[in-house]
């Protein structure tokens, strides 16, 4: 049986714009596609990711335009689509002053008392 | 008196790891577009920016083949700054540190850029109307 991971993403938007996504993100799917059963907790800014209506169309530098400019809501739906289970902190949410009801649907809240249980439920918890 | 200005950014990060150099060259673009010349001194791990070996590629992960990604390129990116001052007639200069370079085996680029020292930096900011420092935060 696959370990079990949990990768905490806890900085937002790096490096999104050059990469076209989010690398921990990708980096999530790119494992469950090789079998991994791995999942995703969204902590401090990174809940804004939760947010649907987010776009990153536009950038333009000199004579260069981005064609395909991230898309962090489709990515989290690809994820989701592929079972994983996407955890977000809900007092992080709350000081972004972000409502349940503004965030994708599929994301599970979790409190910050709860989190020593969710790690509980894994063989690795990893930082990022 | 011009109002043509010259901006040095001395820049710190590396290509693909931060919001940091994508801020740096939308700054620089806006100056570009606005006539304005640019000086860069790239510092540590920013020689990699004008890399030439960078190559897009596709990404299985959002189901796009290697055009369809269109995949961005930091070395693009300074090629089109380049193209943006020579548009406006304004001057583009770009030096990548020496000594951060050799030791990172980080030495071919594309056209247009350098190879250089502090003494680059002395020179930008002697001739410049600003200096814009950009480092890496750990």
């Amino acid at each position: 049986m696959a370990k079990t991971i949990l990768n905490i993403l806890a900085t937002s938007y790096r490096a999104t714009l050059e990469e076209q996504d989010d690398t921990v993100v990708w980096l999530t799917q790119a494992m469950r596609g090789n079998g991994a059963h791995a999942n995703l907790l969204l902590r401090g800014s990174c809940v804004n990711y939760g947010m649907p209506d987010q776009h990153s169309q536009g950038l333009k530098i000199g004579t260069w335009q981005q064609k395909n400019p991230p898309d962090l809501v489709r990515d989290l739906k690809s994820l989701n689509d592929k079972g994983a289970k996407i955890y977000y902190v809900e007092e992080d949410a709350a000081h972004l002053g972000l409502e349940k009801t503004e965030l994708l649907n599929f994301l599970h809240p979790v409190s910050e008392t709860q989190l020593a249980k969710l790690f509980a439920n894994y063989d690795y918890v990893w930082q990022w | 008196m011009s109002m043509r200005k010259t901006f040095t950014f001395v820049l710190m990060d590396p290509p693909f790891e931060t919001s940091r150099i994508s801020t740096a060259m939308r700054m620089m673009s806006c100056a570009a577009e606005q006539g304005h010349s640019l000086q860069v001194f790239a510092y540590e791990g920013s020689v990699f920016l004008a890399l030439a070996q960078q190559k897009a590629h596709a990404n299985l992960v959002h189901g796009h083949n290697e055009q369809e990604e269109s995949h961005p390129l930091t070395k693009d990116w300074i090629a089109a700054l380049q193209r943006e001052t020579e548009k406006q007639g304004a001057h583009f200069e770009w030096i990548n540190c020496g000594l951060c370079a050799a030791e990172r085996g980080a030495l071919d680029y594309i056209p247009g850029v350098k190879t250089g020292s502090p003494a680059d930096l002395v020179r930008f900011t002697e001739s410049s109307d600003n200096v814009v420092v950009i480092p890496t935060r750990g």
